[in-house]
């Protein structure tokens, strides 16, 4: 799939990023496609990360995720959740080429992280799925 | 599938090292990492098994600069060559722009090009993508064996195999001691972006 996002787009996603995550206290947020490429990403500043390695690793470890789903007889597990000592991330699929991925700290719940995701997820959904419809 | 962010201007092209296992793909990277590292600030991320094995993909970012104004990242992957593999190649995959054949110019591995080229025209038929259409270098690669008497395929006879029908720009190489290593890379990456280039911009 070929696809081009506008500023206006970027802009919106941007927001959505901003206001459902970054501004509850996500350390930092991705929304990658499958292929690995960054879309966008936005941070609180705190920690730089190897955003590119990230993405490369994260739609990799998704798409093996989802090959052992099949292997179950899943069609997907639409979510993953890795937990670590400081840092925690977590991973999201919101249409069948994109993906959301979140890192974030002990000072957030996971319930309350997973609440606000479903929501940014929703509403990214308005702007992603007509892309999908209109792709080469 | 190039990615373009037009807000931030930048265009990620996505190229993968493609052939057959013990071929020299992860060799070709290493070597690429090492000469280009000043201008390389990323790691070079490598997923291995014990024997030193890629066991999913090894990846490289890098920057070329600006074209029209658009800042060009190239992503480099290579995929696991072994045959029980198949699945992790499928996945990296998705999306390319962009691959270089690393096939393997000792005679013995001769049927293994052969059928590597044949997997990834099928692994790229599950995209819809035909290989003919897609930006393509062979590199035929070990040819440095040849100072210790290991019997190599000539070119003639890899082009015959691998090359005949899609008629893609190849070079001799060497990836260990980096012969064409670089000259296959920048070959790929003009293919690849001149393709990115016609498609959007």
């Amino acid at each position: 799939m070929s696809y081009t996002l506008d500023q206006r787009q970027l802009d919106r996603i941007e927001e959505i990023l901003k206001t459902e995550l970054v501004d509850n206290g996500v350390r930092c947020v991705f929304l990658i496609d499958m292929a690995g490429n960054i879309v966008t990403n936005l941070d609180n500043g705190e920690k730089q990360h190897d955003i590119y390695s990230l993405a490369a690793l994260a739609a990799g470890n998704f798409g093996a995720v989802s090959a052992m789903a099949k292997i179950i007889g899943e069609n997907e597990f639409s979510l993953l959740f890795h937990k670590g000592t400081k840092e925690n991330i977590h991973f999201n699929k919101i249409t069948t080429e994109f993906l959301l991925i979140t890192i974030f700290g002990n000072d957030i719940s996971l319930g309350f992280l997973r609440l606000k995701v479903a929501e940014s997820v929703d509403r990214l959904k308005k702007i992603l799925e007509p892309l999908a419809a209109s792709a080469s | 599938m190039a990615f373009i962010n037009l807000k931030s201007k930048v265009i990620q092209v996505k190229i993968v090292y493609y052939g057959p296992g013990r071929g020299g793909k992860t060799t070709n990277l290493e070597y690429i990492y090492r000469r280009l590292q000043q201008r390389i600030q990323a790691e070079m991320v490598t997923i291995k098994t014990h024997g030193d094995r890629t066991l999913f993909f090894d990846f490289l970012p890098f920057d070329i600069g600006l074209i029209n104004g658009y800042h060009i990242k190239i992503q480099i992957y290579t995929v696991p060559g072994q045959v029980k593999y198949n699945a992790t190649r499928r996945l990296v995959l998705r999306g390319v722009d962009g691959v270089v054949f690393v096939a393997d110019a000792m005679t013995v591995r001769r049927e293994k090009n052969i059928q590597a080229l044949r997997n990834l025209q099928e692994n790229l038929a599950i995209y819809k993508k035909n290989l003919a259409a897609l930006p393509l270098v062979m590199q035929y690669n070990k040819m440095d064996l040849a100072e210790q008497g290991i019997p190599l395929l000539g070119t003639e006879v890899l082009e015959h195999d691998l090359n005949r029908e899609l008629r893609a720009p190849h070079f001799p190489a060497s990836a260990s001691r980096g012969t064409n290593v670089v000259a296959t890379l920048k070959k790929i990456i003009s293919l690849s972006v001149a393709a990115v280039r016609k498609e959007f911009l």
